[in-house]
């Protein structure tokens, strides 16, 4: 469902489609699960393929920089697409240093 | 003042018709010829007050969901989007930024933050035990 690349401790994965609550669990555990088994150093969400999203992906990104921090690892997003640009900036997650 | 134009939909509170409730209000506005960014101000915010009734509203037990839509004069769209759920003891609380009764399920306490700068106006009115209606109001930039 969702690709992901691992190579040199960083965990990518590539997120898409519109990300909501209905799909927010799913995203969640198949990158906890990667996280898990894999205890990257960086983990980085893609976003350039996401093409809708509204607050629950505010949570999830905030989740998996909670997620990846405790297994010693950082989060960066990356590729934002221009109609994400305005719900990044209003959550405050680049407070964060995730961009 | 007479609306040009309306339309009212029910569903379960199942998330699955979080998508189906952005889908169907971005068609009933297109009439308005909204710009890219209009549309997708409006789905967002159809989506936060639509995941709240289902998260919140009815805590995904079954319950309705109603969506009534209207357009007025000057290219005015409002929404009300309703439950029938648990309500909303403080609303002022409620609506501040960051503020979630369910952190434990990675709710980032922004839905209301996000309606109000997507919209131009959000009106919230609940009652503890009957419910809560949020009213979103965007006026769509006349073609330029
Ligand atoms: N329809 C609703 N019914 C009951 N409570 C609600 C409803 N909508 C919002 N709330 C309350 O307001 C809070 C803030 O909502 P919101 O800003 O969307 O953040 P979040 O959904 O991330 O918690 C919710 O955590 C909930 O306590
Ligand atoms: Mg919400």
């Amino acid at each position: 469902m969702l690709d992901a690349d691992y190579k040199n401790d960083v965990l990518t994965v590539f997120l898409n489609g519109e990300i909501d609550h209905d799909r927010a669990a799913d995203i969640r555990c198949a990158i906890d699960g990667r996280i898990n088994t894999l205890r990257p150093k960086k983990l980085e969400l893609d976003f350039s393929k996401v093409s809708f999203m509204d607050s629950s992906g505010i949570g999830l990104i905030m989740g998996r920089y909670r997620a990846v921090g405790l297994v010693g690892g950082v989060l960066k997003i990356k590729n934002i697409p221009d109609n994400l640009t305005r719900i990044i900036e209003l959550s405050g997650v680049t407070s964060l240093g995730v961009l | 003042m007479k609306s040009i134009n309306e339309m009212h939909i029910k569903f379960p509170s199942k998330s699955l018709n979080e998508g189906f409730a952005r889908s169907v209000v971005s068609a009933f506005v297109m009439e308005l010829d909204p710009t890219i960014a209009e549309l997708a101000d409006i789905k967002t915010a159809v989506s936060e007050a639509v995941t709240n009734c289902i998260v919140h509203g009815y805590r995904r037990e079954a319950g309705v969901v109603y969506i009534d839509a209207y357009i007025y004069e000057d290219k005015l769209v409002v929404l009300k989007i309703r439950d029938k759920g648990v309500g909303i003891e403080d609303i002022k609380e409620a609506m501040k930024p960051l503020f979630t009764t369910a952190a434990d399920e990675e709710r980032a306490g922004l839905g209301f933050a996000v309606m109000q700068s997507f919209m131009d106006k959000v009106k919230v009115r609940s009652a503890v035990g009957k419910g809560t209606t949020v009213t979103l109001e965007k006026k769509i930039v006349p073609t330029r």
